[in-house]
């Protein structure tokens, strides 16, 4: 009975395995394939050895996807409670809120964004209207960290609300009781509770910004090129497959080394504040 | 009877006239061919496509001929070019230039096409056959002929500038547009730097790459089609861009205006091909034949603004482009003019891994340093901070 029900498992599984294995496993070793030949597909490290010339690119994507992660986690985390602590009908209409954007195509909001920023563009027409200086902002860093905040905030708070929703109130009660003030109960009990949220949502916001490319060339006029334009050009424009492979490789290795850190963080402290609890 | 005369003069005149503007394939039976489909990859904003009453020409074609017209755009020859090179997808028509036809060719990436299936290659213009690229007429129809010249916006730009060096001038700074495909930015740098645009010394290529960097500083950004909209709504003082685009921008903004700098600048031949690998080459040279007929090449070049390699167009005296000077300048206006063609393969490497470095050159560098050090720096802090309680915590019990 017992090995049936394992084969019925087997069966009903395969197909997601297969497809993994297509789609994701195959591609990941071409990616590599490819990052270690050349043109001709001989074997070679010229690729890798190229990169050295790259890193400032490398470090500005990391640092703008943290710096945009931050930003989305500041102003996630207090939405998502506030969502999470109103009544039923008015949670689903804000839910609704943050969703609606995500409808339209990413490309098309991000245009939008160069027409709302440019120097003639909406915001500088209306500061103009009510008698302030026009504000600079498109093809600045500002520019392209906000068109990566702006488009991956859901995906920071829609986690973060899921955990909270979830969230026994019982246990606030309890450390109420027990004489814990606001800043203790959030300290110590909800926010401990609601890392889990947290670190999904980092990762889901974190990811696509370092790996981003059409923001950066569309808010930051080129210059503050990311590693994904970069990889973009290799293939649209350079036609060097090869180096472009070495560079999504090198990127993929990068985001999984941040992820290990910060699942690493996030045990350490899941179990010492599970210790606390008990 | 003189009356007779002249209704059956007028009436023959209306049928010499209307001759060569019917699509003349009718000549051939190609009923065979619908329902079925042909794929075109073309450029953006650059086929009649019946926006503010001009004629839908895919969908003409789909109603005479019953032939599904799968249209999609690309925005630089290299876009169209990786594409097909990578065997993603077929196409039954491309449109690249010049040295992208040469380079295709080369690499025997494009069929010979049947010209008796193109009756109407006769209006092409004899000056427009026998091109460099394809001495044979073998493989190309030309579609329209440009030049890259320079527009700016006469409200932010004093006087009136005959140089590319114009586009040097800091007094500009943030206010250049400056083209986002490599082969371009660096063809007006060479032109005005004096050199061949097709040069084989790879310390002129250095040479051209070290101004672009010295440009960069400058440029507002780097476009293709979105040049459209940052030079009507006045964001950006001027760009390099292509004449014809220059009459499309003009409608929209009358304070742009067009100069051909002395230095001389790159004429370019768009032509339509057919690519190995294609599904209805039959289809595919039916399309081109009505492409080229009278009327539908009309409806065209007046959408486009480009200049017409047509013997139909230039000949139409409803053509209202025709006394365009910027388009079909006099023989003594003529700027100095140089065609592309295609780089030896290392040298395309060169260009390509120059730009590569134009590219990645930012002006943000020690911010990113000074705060991911920092970023370190209070993530270690609270790391060793927490470390610190927790083994205080555990002491305690």
């Amino acid at each position: 009975m017992n090995k049936k029900s394992s084969l019925a498992q087997k069966l009903c599984t395969s197909p997601h395995i297969v497809w993994s294995a297509i789609f994701i496993v195959v591609p990941l070793i071409m990616v590599v394939y490819y990052a270690f030949t050349n043109s001709e597909g001989a074997f070679t490290f010229e690729n890798i050895a190229r990169l050295g010339d790259y890193t400032t690119t490398f470090l500005r994507s990391i640092w703008y996807g943290i710096v945009a992660t931050i930003i989305c986690l500041v102003i996630a985390y207090p939405l998502a409670y506030i969502i999470a602590q109103s009544k039923a009908k008015v949670q689903s209409t804000m839910v609704m809120l943050v969703m609606i954007p995500m409808w339209m195509n990413f490309l098309l909001r991000t245009y939008a964004w160069m027409t709302l920023l440019q120097d003639n563009g909406v915001i500088n027409g209306i500061l103009a209207k009510i008698g302030l200086e026009p504000l600079h902002m498109i093809n600045t860093s500002s520019a392209v960290i906000l068109g990566m905040v702006y488009n991956f905030l859901p995906y920071m708070i829609l986690p973060i609300y899921t955990v909270m929703t979830k969230l026994d109130r019982s246990l606030i009660e309890a450390a109420q009781d027990l004489g814990a003030n606001k800043i203790r109960v959030f300290k110590d009990v909800v926010f401990p509770s609601t890392l889990s949220g947290v670190v999904s949502g980092i990762t889901m916001v974190f990811v696509p910004s370092v790996s981003t490319f059409y923001i950066s060339q569309k808010l930051g006029g080129g210059s503050f090129a990311l590693i994904g334009d970069i990889i973009e050009m290799q293939f649209q424009v350079s036609n060097n497959f090869n180096f472009g492979a070495a560079l999504s490789l090198v990127l993929m290795v990068l985001i999984l080394i941040c992820m290990a850190v910060m699942n690493k963080f996030s045990d350490d402290d899941a179990s010492a504040t599970g210790g606390m609890m008990i | 009877m003189k009356k007779v005369f002249s209704c059956l003069c007028a009436i023959l005149m209306v049928f010499l006239i209307a001759v060569p503007v019917m699509p003349v394939a009718s000549a051939k039976d190609y009923s065979h061919l619908s329902g079925t489909e042909i794929n075109v990859y073309n450029w953006g904003e650059y086929i009649s496509d019946g926006a503010e009453d001009t004629m839908d020409v895919n969908k003409e074609f789909e109603k005479l001929t019953g032939i599904k017209v799968n249209y999609t755009t690309y925005d630089s020859n290299e876009n169209m070019y990786n594409k097909i090179k990578g065997g993603g997808a077929n196409y039954d028509i491309i449109i690249p230039s010049d040295y992208m036809i040469q380079r295709m060719i080369e690499e025997d990436m494009l069929e010979k096409i049947d010209f008796s299936n193109i009756p109407n290659y006769v209006n092409i213009l004899d000056e427009y056959k026998n091109l460099y690229f394809d001495p044979d007429n073998e493989y190309t129809v030309p579609y329209n002929v440009g030049m890259v010249g320079l527009i700016y916006n006469t409200k932010m730009v004093t006087g009136t500038p005959d140089s590319w060096g114009i586009m040097w001038d800091e007094k500009y700074a943030g206010q250049i547009l400056m083209f986002n495909n490599p082969r371009d930015a660096f063809g007006i740098t060479q032109c005005y730097l004096g050199i061949d645009l097709n040069t084989t010394s790879s310390e002129d290529w250095h040479r051209a790459y070290d101004k672009l960097k010295e440009q960069k500083p400058l440029v507002s950004s780097y476009v293709m089609d979105d040049v459209y909209n940052k030079m009507e709504s006045g964001e950006a003082a001027m760009c390099a861009y292509y004449a014809g685009d220059y009459l499309s921008m003009k409608e929209n903004n009358p304070d742009l205006a067009f100069a051909y700098p002395k230095e001389g600048t790159n004429i370019f031949v768009d032509s339509l091909c057919i690519p190995k690998g294609c599904q209805n080459k039959e289809g595919a040279e039916l399309y081109i034949n009505f492409l080229l007929s009278g009327e539908v090449a009309l409806a065209n070049a007046e959408y486009i603004c480009y200049a017409s390699p047509n013997r139909a167009v230039i000949e139409n005296p409803e053509y209202s482009l025709k006394d365009e000077k910027i388009l079909y300048p006099e023989p003594e206006d003529m700027p100095k003019t140089q065609y592309y063609h295609n780089l030896p393969e290392g040298l395309l490497t060169l260009m390509t891994s120059l730009w590569d470095n134009l590219k990645i050159e930012g002006n943000d560098d020690v911010s990113i340093y000074v705060g991911l050090i920092s970023f370190t720096a209070i993530c270690v802090v609270c790391s060793v901070y927490s470390f610190a309680r927790k083994k205080k915590r555990e002491k305690m019990y």
